[in-house]
């Protein structure tokens, strides 16, 4: 439970940080650089290196490419469907999350299981 | 060697001309906004972990790279950039959306970076100090993503 809490504060201060960064730089689309942050990556792989190991944590990271190749995916239909349709942002990048969802699991089913 | 050396600085200098920083934008943003941000990114980060426990480190690991605050971080981006347009009684609707498309595009970019983060966590994690992976891996995070970004402009 402890370690649970831990990883919450430590997350939300980490990904808090990154997108504070994001949010002050200008151009845009180099700001966006930062919203494919590892914060979630570097707020966990330490904790996670300590508690179960470096090789555990390779493990994860190895899925983790997955995970990037998913994102990018997900942030480059993000952006064509916003530049194209009159759409809020916020119902196109909740009805992207299960491209992510699907490409991260695709690729792990194929690849990596 | 040396040519080389002044080459690289001068493409840094180049790309840091391009950059400005712009603090107005933290007065714009409210309190509730940092938190829903603090709230997702605390949450992935811990369910990444539950997951890793209760289906293995494979399937935790995907979660590394999900795309937590993008929604929020989005949302946010829109409206700020809306609201601009508006104060200058323009309708700014378009603008927010093409600033949001934009950031989307740049994430898209960043990540490569990500995915150069994860190989070289992966491939040196286990051989060498976490403190130097985690340092190395993430200076090579940004130095991939900027430079695509560098690329990608002048192209």
């Amino acid at each position: 439970m402890n370690q649970i809490l831990i990883r919450f504060l430590v997350g939300g201060a980490v990904v808090s940080a990154f997108a504070i960064i994001g949010d002050l730089l200008k151009p845009k689309s180099f700001a966006g650089l930062f919203g494919a942050a590892p914060s979630v990556a570097l707020a966990t792989l330490g904790l996670t290196i300590a508690t179960e190991g470096a090789s555990y944590a390779a493990t994860e990271s190895r899925s983790m490419i997955a995970g990037a190749i998913a994102f990018m995916a997900f942030a480059t239909c993000v952006s064509w469907v916003m530049m194209r349709f009159e759409l809020k942002a916020l119902w196109v990048t909740i009805c992207a999350i299960p491209l992510w969802l699907g490409v991260a699991f695709g690729l792990w089913y194929v690849w990596l299981k | 060697m040396a040519w080389g050396s002044i080459r690289t600085l001068v493409r840094l200098a180049e790309i840091a001309m391009q950059i400005k920083v712009d603090p107005s934008v933290i007065r714009q943003t409210r309190w509730n906004e940092y938190g829903i941000r603090f709230l997702f990114g605390g949450l992935i980060t811990a369910v990444a972990g539950i997951i890793a426990k209760d289906f293995g480190p494979g399937i935790g690991g995907l979660f590394l790279a999900f795309p937590a605050i993008f929604p929020a971080s989005a949302t946010l981006i829109e409206k700020h950039e809306t609201q601009k347009k508006e104060e200058k009684g323009l309708r700014g609707t378009r603008r927010g959306r093409e600033a949001a498309s934009v950031d989307a595009a740049g994430s898209a970019m960043g990540s490569v970076g990500l995915l150069v983060f994860a190989l070289i966590v992966w491939q040196f994690a286990p051989s060498y100090s976490t403190s130097i992976v985690l340092m190395g891996a993430t200076v090579a995070w940004l130095t991939v993503s900027v430079l695509i970004w560098y690329v990608r402009k002048r192209v």
